[in-house]
């Protein structure tokens, strides 16, 4: 009989997995085959492809429901039973700087950003100066993310609201748009999107609504979430702020 | 033996990737919290789980969706599907048409597989008790996607500055956050930072690239970018929108009960 329901189980999570595929698998078929009219390559390495792809999803919301979210609000218990507002502080910073400086989207549009500025005169067009201005690029974004992360998790100790913040940020982003040399706007834009990884999103959003929940007075739903948003806003005024000063 | 080049590279990517949170965990465990947490094996296979999950999703995405989904940006671009006859007479927006209903279609699509987007959706129906459908959200965060990035391509087409829509958005976003319930304000805020990782970016980036290459008079180093930040600003909107529809239809619902009562 329990073998019988977690057969079951399992099977949701596949047809789920599949229903959340169907939509990329759809639009995909339809532009090769109608609108492009060619036929697929690889027909057989495409197949394999899909069934990873279903599985990986399937064990992947399987490990987040029974790993990452309780890793996430186990953390944030024994924070808030430690009760000391320094470690929490110093933990939330590391998180955010450890996830984000290795980052492979990060490095890859820290490499690209180089190039713009090179092309643009903005440093010296050969391969050490690019190199050092891309490494110092992530560096910035990721000391950027963990301000954001120490940012977020002070939010949610003292109840502050976020709305002023981030509002504040969108104002502070576009005085600084109009001051930032232009090749490094569309990087800084940019440079929000990519930071929050597969990994980080989930542990992170538990921590948030993990703390929310242990602290008297705070509602989850209120305070908990918002950890992620701050994470997308302070890399662009970091890296507009960067622009600025080289 | 391609394939196992894959499969190798994707396993030790993902570890890479995964290594520095879990050095940050274990260290602030033993010098810190120096309390074991509990179900600590329960977590250790579930993170497990994790890993081994979205390497088989990355190894997927590499073999089947990636390389189509890439090479069909470039080729729904490039001159000769535009046509060369209306592109002779100079560059006009509507010479693209195709383009925004790739680009649309591909930004939702992507974004529905998105696994950090089903993660923070469904904590959202659990800590809401049910009141968020995590469906309902993803199909919303969706929808901004879809229109963010196909305005995006517009933007790289017609070469406009940048900054004008995005600093339009921010003032459209404040605007629907003052007239939002204030338990709907953070969640909306956060949807804009997860849309854009593991499925989206990649196959979004080529779209702005092929197109900021291939558009007479467009850099793809200047122009390629921006596109990412389209796709994070208007999923703000579509959810702070979704959740105004939400308390519409349920308030209208409340008051024809009461006439019926």
């Amino acid at each position: 009989m329990r073998l019988w329901n977690v057969c079951l189980v399992i099977l949701r999570r596949i047809v789920d997995a599949l229903r959340d595929l169907a939509p990329i698998i759809i639009v995909i078929a339809f532009f090769q085959l109608v609108v492009l009219q060619q036929p697929f390559p690889n027909l057989g390495r495409v197949a394999v492809g899909l069934v990873c792809v279903v599985a990986g999803l399937t064990l992947f919301i399987q490990g987040l429901e029974s790993g990452l979210f309780p890793l996430g609000e186990a953390i944030a218990q024994a924070f808030a039973r430690k009760g000391s507002a320094t470690a929490l502080l110093a933990f939330a910073f590391c998180l955010g700087f450890g996830t984000t400086v290795a980052e492979p989207a990060l490095i890859a549009i820290a490499a690209e950003a180089a190039e713009v500025a090179a092309e643009a005169g903005a440093i010296a067009d050969d391969d050490e100066v690019r190199a050092a201005y891309a490494f110092e690029l992530r560096m910035v974004v990721a000391v950027s993310v963990g301000t954001a992360i120490v940012l977020g998790v002070l939010r949610i100790l003292k109840g502050w609201p976020i709305h002023r913040l981030i509002i504040g940020g969108y104002v502070l982003v576009t005085v600084m748009t109009a001051f930032a040399p232009a090749e490094i706007i569309g990087v800084a834009y940019d440079s929000g999107g990519v930071t929050t990884s597969t990994i980080t999103v989930p542990l992170v959003t538990a921590l948030g609504v993990g703390l929310a929940t242990s602290i008297r007075g705070r509602n989850p739903m209120v305070d908990g979430f918002g950890l992620i948003a701050f994470a997308s806003l302070t890399p662009m005024i970091f890296v507009l702020a960067y622009g600025m000063v080289n | 033996m391609e394939f196992l080049r894959t499969i190798v590279s994707t396993a030790l990517s993902t570890a890479l990737d995964v290594a520095p949170i879990v050095g940050i965990l274990v260290l602030f465990q033993v010098a810190v919290l120096r309390r074991n947490l509990p179900n600590l094996r329960r977590i250790a296979a579930g993170f497990v789980l994790v890993l081994l999950g979205l390497t088989l999703f990355l190894i997927g995405l590499e073999e089947a969706l990636f390389p189509i989904g890439e090479t069909m940006a470039r080729q729904l671009t490039a001159p000769e599907t535009i046509g060369e006859a209306s592109l002779a007479d100079g560059v006009d927006w509507y010479d693209y048409l195709l383009v925004y209903v790739f680009a649309a279609a591909i930004g939702f699509a992507t974004t529905v597989a998105e696994p950090s987007l089903i993660a923070v959706a469904l904590k959202a129906e659990e800590i809401s008790g049910g009141a968020i459908d995590a469906w309902g959200l993803r199909i919303a965060v969706a929808l901004g996607v879809a229109a963010g990035v196909a305005l995006g391509c517009f933007r790289i087409v017609t070469g406009t500055p940048l900054p004008w829509y995005i600093i339009a958005a921010y003032l459209v976003v404040i605007a629907q956050t003052f007239r939002s319930s204030r338990t709907i304000v953070p969640l909306a805020y956060d949807s804009g930072g997860v849309t854009t990782s593991t499925v989206t970016v990649p196959v979004v980036a080529a779209l702005g690239l092929g197109l900021a290459a291939t558009v007479p008079g467009r850099s793809p180093l200047i122009d390629g970018f921006g596109l990412i930040a389209f796709a994070s600003v208007f999923p703000i909107m579509s959810v702070l929108g979704y959740a105004m529809v939400v308390s519409y239809v349920s308030r209208r619902r409340d008051a024809n009960h009461s006439e019926e009562n």
